[in-house]
Parts: C-alpha cells; structure tokens; sequence
C-alpha cells in the first residue's frame, strides 16, 4: 500500500506533467521511459546484449529497435568491458548512450571502465570530456537466480567518485528516475531490482506473488515526466522508527511494519549518490531512531555509509544505535536463497531491538 | 592535410543482421561445407604458421553417407565408437529428463547441449582422464564421458541434501575434481585465463598432464578469451582451446562475435597459434583435432585452438524462447546433421552396430536415467520446503570462519527459531 504522503508526493510530481497514464509494470515502464526519451533525443542510443531485435532477455527494449532503428538500438557482442568502453567513447563524440548490462553480476568486467573511465572524465579533462551514458543494470535476488544472477553491487559503485547510483522501487519511479538518469549530463548506474520487475514483492515468498496492477505507483503517465534525482520518497510517515530502504526491500520494510504496527517512516532512498541528506536527517531527528535496509552484504555495504552519516549528523537526536538489516556476507546461496535474504522475520527482529532500547 | 570530402559518401554503421528471422523460411546453402577427408592433417611438429589455412576449412572425417575418409579418420575401434555413441546417447536423455524436469517445477534452471554432444564427447575421449577440463555450462558431456554418476549430478541440479556443492550453486554448474572438471562460473569465459594457469604449472611442474578449456563463440568477445590465447602463446602453454560456435548467443547469432569478418579458429592466427576449425557434429573429427592438439600439448609445441564448427538446436536455457528471434526451421535445415545420427549411421555401415540394437540402447539409457531420477529425488527437489541444513550457508567462504560470519551466523538461526518455522539444521 502507499502511504498518504506517498500518494501526495505523486500528485506533487504529476502536476509536472500531462496527458493520460495506464498501468505498467515495472518493465514497462523502464521500455516507457526510453521510448519516450529516444522520442525526444535522437542522441539517445540503447545498446546491449540481447537488447536489440530479441528486446532484451527481460524485455525492457522490447519493440524499440523496430521503432527507432539498427544504429540507436543495437545488439553487441558479449564484452560487458567492450559495452561500456564504446558508451564512453559514443559519449564523448555526443551521443547519450544507454548501455544495457544484462544482470549486475556481470558487471565486473566492465569496471575498469566505469571506475577509471566514465568517473573520472569530467574530472581529469576539466570538464572537456563527460560520459553522459546510464548503464541499466537488474540486480539483487529472489528468483533463485544462484550467485550468478542474484548479487546487489550497488556499494562498490557508490564507494567510487563520479559516478550517480539510482535504484527505482516503483513503476512510476522507474520511469521518472531513468529519464532523468539519461538526460543527467554525468555517467548513472541504474539498478533495476528485478525482483519487482512484476510486482512489489513484500518479502513473503510463501505467499501469492502480487502484480503492480492493483499499486498505486503501477498507474504511469504515458508521456514524459522526470523524478529528480537525490530526492528521496518517503514512502510511509510515521514517529516511531526512520527506516531507510530502496528498491525491493522498500516493499518489504512497508509490509514488516504495516504487519508489527510499528509506526515507522519508511524512506525510499532511490538515489545512493547523491544521497538526499535533508529528508534523512529531518526524519531521524524527529523519530529519534534509524534502520538501514539493503539486500547487499553488510561489510562495506551502503549502510555503514548511512550509518556513519547519521551518526555524524543526528548523533544528538539518536535514541538508539543505528541498525543495519542486509543481505550476510556470503555469496548469494541458490537453494537457502530465503535463509540468505533480508526478509520481515529479520527487518523484525531489528525493529523490536531498535524500538526496546 | 586531410582531403576534400564534400563528395564522399556518409559513413553508415554496420549493424550485423542474421540471414533468418522467425517466420523466414531457412536455406543454409550459404554456410561453406568442405567435402570430408579434404582437409590435410599436418604432423604435430609442424610450425603453427605452416598450416594456417586449416583455421579457415572444416576438418571433416564423415562424409554425407556415414563412411570415414581423409587423413584426420582417427581410426577407432567398433568398440570405442560404440562407446561414443552411448555416451551422447546418455548425454541427450539426460538432457530431455532434466529440461523436464525443470519444466515440472523440480528445479530453478537447466541448460540442454542438445546437438553438440559430440563436442565434449569427442574431447573427453581424445584426453586422457587426468587432464584437466574448464568448461562451460555446455559441456555436461564431460562429466557423462567420464562415467560421472548421473545421481550426482541430478543432486546438483536439484540443489537437494545429496548436492556436495550444498545447494551453492545454480543447476548445472557442476564441480567435480575427481572427473577433472573444474567447478562451472556463471560468469563467461572467466575460465579460459585459468586453464592456461593450470597448464603453465603443470609445465612449470615438468608435468605430463594438459589442459582443456570451453567456451561459446559468443563469448570469445570477452576479454578473458583475448588475455588466456595471450598467455598460453608466450609461455607455450600446454592448454587446448575450444570455441563450441553453435551460431546463437542467447539472442545474438554469431556475426556479434564477429563471425561475418573470419572463422573464430581464425582467431589463433593472430596469436601465432595453431589452430583448427572442425565439424563440430562430426565426433571423429573432433576426436581426431583434439587428439592431435594434444599431442602438440604434451611435445611442448604450445597451445591449439579448434572451433567446433556446430549448432545449438534447443534454446540458451530454461530461460530462453528461441522462436522470439530465430527461424524455427534452422535446426532440422542445419547442414551438417546430427552428431548421433551421423555416427550410428557411420557404424551401421560399418556393420557394427543396427536399428534394433539402437532403440534397445536408448530404451537402457532412458531405463538409467529414470531410475537415476527416482534416486536423486529421494534426496529432495528444489523447493520452499526441502533445504541443505540451514548453517552450511556459511561454510566455505573462508577456510575459517571469522567472527563476523559466526555472528551473522548465530543471527540467521535465532531469525529461523524466531519464523516460527525452523528449517533442517546439520
């Protein structure tokens, strides 16, 4: 469900834009957003494996090659290095790419040139050079996916300067949030947490899968609309407890609470970096208490970092250690994939510790 | 000075496009077919740069009728080639069970090597058995060859109580050092550096074995393919590569690995490398490539790389619906057959082998790998319900666990007594 304020802050945002919305899962939305965005940019160019004639393997381009053409929406061969290396170099003769890596496990290889590369352009030509590209990425577990398909990298990425990190948690957002990620002038790396590719996942995977048919955030506008990026959504006001989440583990941290009748405000971070510092710091002070949710392992994770941010800025105002509920620090396991993910039993077990001291 | 060039025609982009899409009606009349026995068989001492014309050809020992011909007939025994046939034969019913399987709801994840048996069949039997294989997640064919229980790997791919990999591991991607198979990596190609690892110690170690590695020709674009021929051509390391070029990378047809340019046994030249392009369908011609790039390996004349030359007739995996981006009728119009059916038509000829014996050996086979199934799901299915015992999820990241895993540890049990609901403990 959507809070009051969620639902506010829809209609704040919807004000920007006009014209119909239908509904879409999360999938398309992310097809949504780059046609409307190849519409309007004709610099805008999809790449990837699989991306092209097939659309993808989960569909997210599918129909765009047909629309747009062989040279804006191409298959490449399989060298992630190689995607990300020619999306760097597009950028810097004026093309705004939007390279496709097909899970985030397979990121790795691409490193060299997102970290000592697309980061580092700006900086190192004085701004003579940028890479304007999104890489779009699915990460994060629960489809059995192995260790292969499964990891949430977005902490190495974060840890490196000069590159923007977003995660989505909604149609809606995804669509807002990759508009403006590809018309960000510097270089994004867009995490698409597959799990809800379908529908918000609340954490039960004994329970019937829901689809975003019946979520608020799964009524889209069908044109063109941007969520800027560094805002985050909060998601659920509340007094007791601020937990700070983004993409899969919002839905499961709303449904946790909503279950314990905690009166938690949930925070949907949606970008890493940059980090919207105001709306997290404003709530701490007022709840007095913080939990970090993230799906990664926990060593060196995204929350330490908002653990370390909060108690240097809220350490007054904190009535309790900041928790942190993540993924353990193993290798994503493929059969006790729910002994391995952070679900309500583990969001709750931190939520009645935070909440008793 | 640069010229003038109002008059020149803009550039275009070349966006590779394969020759058939669904619904086109396929002709392979274009894909080059040498004749069997055609292709010459240098000796195994000869310079790489002597014979590179055989990176751009198709060694080919069985001919369009089933019989054996040129200088690369490795000459097997009936009783070696029945052996072969039985191993693809298991092989295939093998696959079709566990693609079943799967489909059942059984387990998350399978992938078929349906029409390149004789790949890794023709490989395993041209090694010998201590030498080391890296392969793909192709190449189950290995495991097969080499008498792996079919139970073990059932178990693996259930990720059941009787996996040794302790449900680790995605489905098919087997490890089994006692059959010299190294463990499987989701990711691609990360392989090909480490065999060439592997062989570059066994020579440093004044060894006698030699290594093998696998990858799809999809994946040779990676960057690992480039640094392990790198390698293995400046220390001659005793390694053989093989590209299995079965045409589709999941949706990408091999032009996106650059297929419209050069054979990927072409790749070698640059290397100064030997290498062989091979029917990949044709198990005596990859038995005989692989013997002889062993041969090379084991006389210190460096690394070998085949292409075999062949066609993936199922889609990448349980994922994937290859009817989305390709013709169905590649499959059957493949040119170059099917690796079993061309080599029982080959010992039919022979007149060591028949139809009756034939249907008598699959309905064995099937026999096996049922009941092969029936024991493996004794020890569970993939499932919500059955699990490894919960506390082996934090075994093996470390020789020794540090305090930091024992905590989360202690944190994931008190999680499970707290669920109401506690699963299997060891």
């Amino acid at each position: 469900m959507v809070s009051e304020v969620q639902a506010q802050a829809l209609e704040g945002e919807a004000a920007e834009q006009s014209g119909a919305t239908t509904r879409m899962n999360m999938i398309q939305a992310i097809n949504s957003a780059l046609d409307v965005v190849m519409d309007r940019d004709a610099t805008v160019t999809v790449m990837g494996e699989d991306v092209g004639y097939f659309g993808g393997v989960f569909r997210a381009t599918a129909g765009l090659q047909a629309k747009y053409g062989k040279t804006r929406v191409f298959d490449t061969p399989i060298s992630e290095i190689g995607i990300v290396g020619v999306a760097v170099g597009m950028g810097a003769y004026g093309l705004r790419p939007v390279p496709e890596i097909q899970f985030a496990d397979y990121i790795y290889p691409a490193l060299d040139q997102l970290v000592s590369e697309a980061a580092r352009l700006r900086y190192r030509s004085a701004g003579e050079f940028t890479a304007p590209i999104t890489v779009r990425s699915p990460f994060g577990g629960g489809i059995f996916g192995g260790q292969t398909h499964s990891q949430s990298p977005e902490g190495i990425f974060t840890h490196v300067s000069g590159i923007k990190t977003v995660t989505p948690s909604t149609p809606y957002d995804a669509k807002g949030l990759l508009i403006a990620a590809i018309e960000d002038n510097d270089p994004v790396l867009f995490f698409e947490p597959k799990r809800i590719y379908n529908g918000p996942f609340n954490g039960h995977w004994d329970r019937p899968a829901e689809n975003w048919s019946r979520h608020p955030a799964g009524e889209v506008p069908t044109g063109y609309y941007r969520i800027e990026l560094g805002k985050a959504n909060v998601v659920r006001a509340g007094e007791a407890v601020t937990i700070l989440a983004y993409g899969t583990m919002v839905h499961v941290a709303l449904q946790t609470v909503a279950d314990m009748g905690v009166d938690a405000e949930v925070i949907d971070l949606r970008t890493l970096v940059p980090l919207d510092i105001e709306t997290i710091e404003a709530s701490v002070r007022k709840t007095g208490r913080c939990m970090v949710v993230h799906e990664a392992t926990r060593t060196g994770g995204f929350g330490a970092e908002l653990a370390a941010l909060v108690q240097e800025r809220c350490f007054y105002h904190l009535e309790a250690p900041v928790e942190r509920v993540t993924g353990f620090d193993t290798p994503y396991p493929h059969s006790l994939e729910w002994a391995y993910f952070p679900g309500p039993v583990r969001i709750g077990q931190a939520l009645k510790k935070i909440l008793k001291d | 000075m640069p010229g003038d060039r109002t008059n020149l025609p803009r550039l275009a982009l070349h966006v590779p496009e394969p020759q058939f899409r669904p619904g086109d009606a396929v002709d392979f009349a274009g894909v080059e077919i040498p004749a069997a026995g055609a292709a010459r068989r240098p000796d195994t001492a000869e310079a790489a740069g002597e014979f590179r014309d055989l990176a751009y050809t198709l060694v080919r020992v069985l001919d369009e009728n089933g019989r054996a011909t040129g200088p690369w007939d490795p000459k097997l025994s009936p009783e070696t080639l029945r052996r072969m046939l039985r191993s693809m034969a298991l092989t295939r019913a093998f696959d079709e069970r566990m693609f079943r399987a799967q489909r059942q709801g059984k387990t998350s994840f399978y992938m078929k090597c349906t029409g390149e048996e004789a790949v890794a069949i023709g490989a395993a039997f041209a090694l010998d058995r201590d030498d080391m294989c890296f392969p793909s997640y192709r190449q189950q064919g290995l495991l097969i060859a080499r008498d792996c229980p079919l139970v073990d790997m059932m178990n693996q791919i259930y990720s059941n109580t009787g996996d040794k990999l302790q449900g680790k591991q995605l489905p098919i991607m087997y490890s089994e050092k006692r059959f010299g198979f190294f463990s499987i990596s989701g990711n691609l190609t990360t392989q090909y550096p480490q065999a060439v690892g592997w062989a570059m110690a066994s020579a440093a170690q004044a060894d006698t074995r030699i290594a093998a590695t696998w990858c799809g020709e999809g994946s040779t674009a990676e960057g690992d393919f480039h640094s392990a021929l790198t390698f293995a051509t400046v220390y001659r390391a005793p390694v053989i590569f093989n590209v299995v070029n079965n045409q589709w990378a999941i949706s990408s047809f091999s032009g996106f690995a650059g297929a419209e340019a050069t054979t990927f046994a072409a790749r070698a030249v640059g290397y100064g490398m030997a290498g062989l392009r091979v029917d990949g369908n044709d198990i005596l011609a990859v038995y005989a490539a692989t013997a002889w790039a062993a041969e090379r390996a084991r006389t210190n004349q460096g690394p070998t790389l085949i292409e075999h030359f062949t066609y993936r007739v199922e889609g990448h995996s349980t994922s994937d619906d290859p009817s989305q981006y390709r013709s169905a009728g590649e499959p059957t119009a493949w040119p170059l057959g099917d690796p079993i059916q061309r080599l029982k038509d080959h010992l039919i000829g022979m007149g060591e082998w028949d139809e009756e014996r034939h249907a008598a050996m699959d309905r064995e086979l099937a026999e096996q790998v049922r009941a092969a199934q029936k024991a493996a799901e004794g020890n569970g299915i993939l499932g919500h319900g059955l699990h490894q015992p919960l506390d082996t999820l934090f075994d093996g990241v470390f020789e020794e666990m540090p305090w930091h895993l024992r905590e989360q540890r202690q944190m994931m049990l008190d999680e499970e007594t707290a669920s109401g609901r506690p699963w299997d403990r060891k």
